[in-house]
């Protein structure tokens, strides 16, 4: 028999302050009942004694100071798995909401999870095919990886996420599984991506967990750790590889900010909490292998930049946790290139040992590491251009520029349905590079150079 | 009778006690049933206050807290090499075996094995008078490293007891002294020290010998000492880890320690894996058995990650006391003053600089002066280097974890951004990096490496720096205006850039690169120069000395002449002569 605690001391946005309780626990659920009968939930955020400070994942209107009733739980937040939430929408707090009736569980987790020890990851090796060639031929995608995709509002980050589970789905095998969690994004936007995964026939191997922008922002800072627990399950349990995608990490982080600053805590850059690193670092690291399981967890979260600046708290200490990341550049998005990755701040750090010999093309990196020098040379040609005028610059600044036009066109810009494979891409390169003249690819040698370097003349 | 304190609250990683207590600052506790690690960090009357070095969730009011008498510290002894440990020196392997892949709360075990027998040499007699820091034991602890067995500091006496040679398990009595006091003492093969305290030397001495990386851009532009320290900042993505792990591999320091310090979990994995796959060229071995790792990933509990700098420091102190030079690579410093700003926050004390605690400049700077070149209290040498990772938020150099770093260390290896787009690594930017200690050097160079190392190198300097005013012109014009004297500037400096600067750590040649041929390199990109400057000097357009191919010729070198052939480099300079002279006439 668990004891109700009539009443509360005070509410204050979402946080309400209970005393007198007993035996409270740190980091315990809690569950309210209004007099109307409605229930909420809420966990302890801080203990004093007997007074606990307990942060409502509903939101607290409707809550007054005499009419509700209190029960502790004594558990963590838990979410309920079993193999049948594959296929299934839950809320923001893992509970089912399409109607099919509840999850009968074979175990329950801390949503929280525990870190994974060092000596029992595997390094990630193995390359995802993504069929999208500024991707797969400069910031490969490996299995296990944490990629972030950096955006900005109106670009089309939700189209090449989309891609990318579909054409990744197609190369891989029965054991592949997304777990996909909403949080803060437009209805328009999550029906958008339940229609591009029943189109894609990808819908049965999804579970969806959604925290949209009109739900409580409370609920939406466990709403990634519940997808993350689902993933961590089918991966390490199941034995799935699991593509996890977290959308949009920037809501995330503005309801942590709301939720901080309503304990009245310190804030650092730009009224974030000081702990935003480690609150990131707890969700992101999430992703791996682990020795004892054949499945993996690799996370594509996204983002939107604030005014499209990565040095924004948000977009820049992602880009401390994950391993690279994918930028979209506004200017090649209004040239209507899809997808517009910007090349040069796009980078995926696993890359160098998932490529190359026993794994994509012995030339891969060769090609990679010329085609970020001449583009990134073509920067400056560029701002030269736009001071003195084209016609003024040298030949090879001219011929640069050409390659540049090209690059943009023909390698990065693909269609939305165009499935490229890793040939068809490392090849479309040598050809953009052969437009080149030889001495400026200083960054390949004799021998690869003599076999792919093929000038049209 | 022990006293019972008990949790009054709990915020994170931060506990408090009500009331008086016996416990002392910086004292090491249990926290809960569970026993939970944690440290005591505040004092007054009314209140003693926590902090966890785990995760506190599900901690209750009125749960014991343990008073453990000591300061929070480590274990040193042998079997520490090789290993790798988390941030409170619990042994990652061995939590696996414990609980699986994922870390569990509450698990406390010996940071060294109790059980594994060493091959101890007893070096100490029966009547010796042994002072603090003394050997009296030696024992291999790998293939590369005898492990000295010391006296602890500020411990003296008459050895009046001595086991014979033979195999030991590290709790088991080597020998017995009775100190001034009349006091007997059994000492095993391990002691214990608080990690937030510096262990004693006899004296510290200058700092003239160069740490040597076999990375020509810091070997030669921007050396750093044995026994100096370092700062590598960069945004992220710029090569920070990249740097570090080249380091840490290659540079000729005894005993590595590697700290990631809230950073990737994956990172530590590539590290693990790699250093075993690798040997060191100097012994032969796998590089593990040089190499201690402490992994305090992101996710790993906050308090955790601030004591594991001072967890790496400490071990890197304990090998320096034997003689040793040691190089503690921290990954990364500011995950390490971030932890310090949520604890600061968490304790509600007044924020300074961008909510960072007003403490943090003197942390830092306790922390790097741990580094030093030092006569042992055994009267050996030995060092500890200490290089540490600085990740400025936003890239931006002016905030003040990067700032306060640049005043503690007198080398700063900035990385930038836009050379790590261009995929030019190591992306070190030699117009905004700098080291003291070059001058210092001026002798070692001379005796070691060539007279005229620091002349080159001064040189080289001049031609960076008279380029990149220049590429402000180009910016503007474009370099087709220029005179030929001036491109031939930017043509060598593109040499020495991409040539020279510009190393590939996944060529098996020019991932380290010997001293000599770094010289000998420089030697052969000034030749060309001088010669060049002549030519030009003559009325003689540039465009056909770039017609003879030698400036690309000059860009490979680093590809094609092995380290093992340095020889092969005066067949360039030959080469420059015969091609290069016709065209004076």
């Amino acid at each position: 028999m668990k004891i109700e605690h009539v009443g509360l001391s005070s509410i204050n946005g979402s946080l309400v302050v209970l005393e007198n309780v007993v035996d409270p626990h740190y980091d315990e659920m809690v569950e309210f009942t209004l007099a109307d009968g409605k229930k909420c939930t809420g966990r302890i955020v801080m203990v004093e004694g007997d007074k606990v400070a307990v942060q409502v994942f509903e939101g607290t209107t409707g809550i007054s100071m005499t009419n509700v009733r209190t029960r502790l739980t004594g558990k963590p937040i838990e979410m309920k798995l079993s193999p049948e939430i594959v296929g299934r929408v839950f809320d923001g707090l893992g509970r089912p909401i399409d109607g099919l009736g509840e999850i009968y569980p074979e175990e329950s987790r801390d949503v929280n999870g525990s870190p994974i020890n060092p000596v029992s990851r595997v390094y990630p090796r193995n390359y995802i095919h993504t069929g999208i060639s500024s991707i797969d031929a400069l910031a490969t995608l490996i299995r296990g990886q944490k990629l972030p995709i950096f955006s900005g509002s109106g670009m089309k980050h939700n189209e090449l996420a989309v891609q990318i589970v579909r054409q990744a789905s197609i190369a891989d095998s029965e054991d592949f599984g997304i777990v996909f969690a909403a949080m803060g994004i437009k209805n328009d936007v999550a029906d958008y991506f339940r229609r591009s995964f029943e189109e894609s026939n990808v819908m049965n191997r999804v579970t969806m967990f959604l925290n949209l922008s009109n739900d409580p922002i409370i609920e939406r800072i466990i709403t990634p750790r519940c997808a993350l627990t689902a993933a961590e399950y089918l991966a390490f349990t199941l034995n799935k590889h699991i593509l996890v995608i977290l959308t949009d990490m920037t809501s995330y982080a503005e309801a942590l900010r709301e939720f901080s600053s309503s304990k009245g805590e310190i804030p650092s850059r730009k009224g974030f909490p000081g702990y935003l690193y480690s609150d990131f670092a707890t969700l992101y690291e999430r992703a791996g292998i682990i020795k004892d399981a054949k499945g993996s967890v690799t996370q594509i979260p996204i983002l939107t930049m604030p005014n499209d600046d990565i040095t924004n708290p948000i977009p820049d200490l992602t880009g401390y946790i994950t391993e690279g990341q994918i930028v979209l550049d506004r200017t090649l998005d209004t040239k209507g290139i899809y997808p517009p990755v910007s090349i040069l701040p796009s980078l995926s750090r696993l890359m160098k040992d998932g490529i190359g010999k026993g794994y994509t093309r012995e030339d891969h990196s060769a090609l990679a590491n010329q085609l970020f020098a001449s583009y990134a040379k073509l920067q400056d040609a560029k701002a030269l251009a736009s001071v003195i005028g084209e016609e003024e610059l040298s030949d090879d600044d001219k011929k640069l520029m050409v390659f540049g036009r090209e690059f943009e066109q023909r390698f990065i810009n693909q269609g939305y349905n165009e499935n490229r494979t890793m040939e068809e891409t490392l090849d479309l390169g040598w050809e953009l590079l052969s437009m080149l003249p030889k001495e400026m690819l200083d960054r390949v040698d004799e021998k690869t150079l003599e076999e792919h370097y093929k000038p049209a003349e | 009778m022990p006293e019972t304190n008990v949790i009054y609250s709990i915020n994170g990683p931060i506990v408090t006690i009500k009331g008086a207590t016996t416990l002392s600052m910086t004292e090491m506790v249990y926290v809960g049933n569970e026993k939970l690690v944690g440290e005591v960090i505040k004092l007054d009357k009314d209140s003693t206050t926590i902090q966890v070095y785990e995760e506190t969730g599900g901690l209750k009011p009125g749960e014991p807290i343990f008073s453990t008498g000591d300061q929070i510290s480590v274990v040193l002894g042998p079997g520490i090499i090789k290993n790798i440990f988390d941030g409170i020196e619990r042994p990652l392997t061995a939590l696996e075996e414990k609980s699986g892949s994922f870390i569990k709360r509450g698990l406390s075990m010996s940071a060294i094995s109790t059980e594994k027998e060493w091959d101890v040499t007893v070096t100490a007699k029966v009547g010796d008078r042994l002072k603090g820091g003394e050997i009296y034991a030696t024992c291999p602890e790998t293939d590369v490293i005898t492990h000295r067995v010391m006296v602890p500091p500020y411990l003296e006496g008459e050895v009046v007891e001595a086991k014979p040679d033979g195999k030991y398990k590290v709790n088991d009595t080597i020998i017995k002294i009775e100190t001034p006091s009349g006091e007997v003492k059994e000492l095993t093969l391990c002691q214990k020290w608080p990690i937030r305290i510096p262990r004693p030397v006899n004296h510290r001495m200058e700092a003239t010998k160069p740490l040597i990386t076999g990375q020509r851009v810091i070997d030669t532009l921007f050396p750093v000492a044995k026994g100096g320290a370092a700062a590598i900042p960069g945004g992220f993505g710029t090569g920070k880890t990249m740097t570090q792990h080249q380091l840490a591999k290659w540079c000729d320091a005894d005993i590595i320690i590697y700290v990631g310090c809230g950073e990737r979990g994956n990172e530590m994995t590539q590290a693990l894996q790699e250093f075993s796959e690798i040997t060191d060229p100097k012994t032969g071995k796998p590089l593990t058995d040089r190499t201690v790792l402490i992994a305090n990933t992101s996710n790993m509990p906050v308090a955790a990650r601030e004591a594991s700098i001072y967890t790496g420091i400490t071990l890197a102190e304990y090998y320096r006391d034997m003689g040793y030079h040691t190089a503690l690579m921290a990954d990364s410093t500011s995950r390490w003053a971030e932890a310090l700003r949520e604890i600061s926050g968490r304790l509600e004390e007044m924020p300074a600089d961008e909510g960072f605690p007003a403490y943090l400049p003197s942390r830092l700077s306790k922390f790097y002066e741990r580094a030093g070149y030092v006569e042992t209290l055994c009267g050996k040498e030995g060092s500890v280097t200490v290089i540490g990772a600085v990740s400025p938020q936003g890239s931006d150099f002016s905030e003040p974890v990067t700032q306060n770093t640049k005043r503690f260390t007198r080398c700063f290896w900035a990385l930038d951004k836009s050379l790590a787009y261009a995929r030019h690594y190591p992306a070190i930017n030699w117009n905004t990096s700098y080291s003291e200690y070059v001058n210092d050097f001026s002798k070692w160079y001379h005796d070691n490496v060539g007279e005229n190392f620091l002349k080159y190198r001064e040189e080289i300097c001049n031609i960076l720096s008279e380029e990149s005013s220049l590429m402000e012109i180009v910016k503007l014009i474009g370099a087709d205006v220029l005179p030929d004297d001036q491109k031939l500037t930017i043509e060598i400096a593109r040499v020495i850039r991409v040539g020279f600067l510009q190393q590939n750590a996944f060529h098996p040649e020019d991932t380290y690169v010997p001293l000599e041929k770094q010289m000998k390199m420089m030697e052969v990109i000034l030749h060309m120069y001088h010669v060049c400057r002549d030519i030009v000097a003559k009325q003689v357009p540039i465009s056909k000395i770039i017609a003879t191919g030698l400036f690309d010729k000059l860009v490979k070198i680093k590809y094609d002449v092995p380290n093992n052939n340095i020889g092969m480099l005066d067949s360039y300079i030959e080469e420059i002569n015969t091609v290069l002279r016709p065209l004076m006439s």
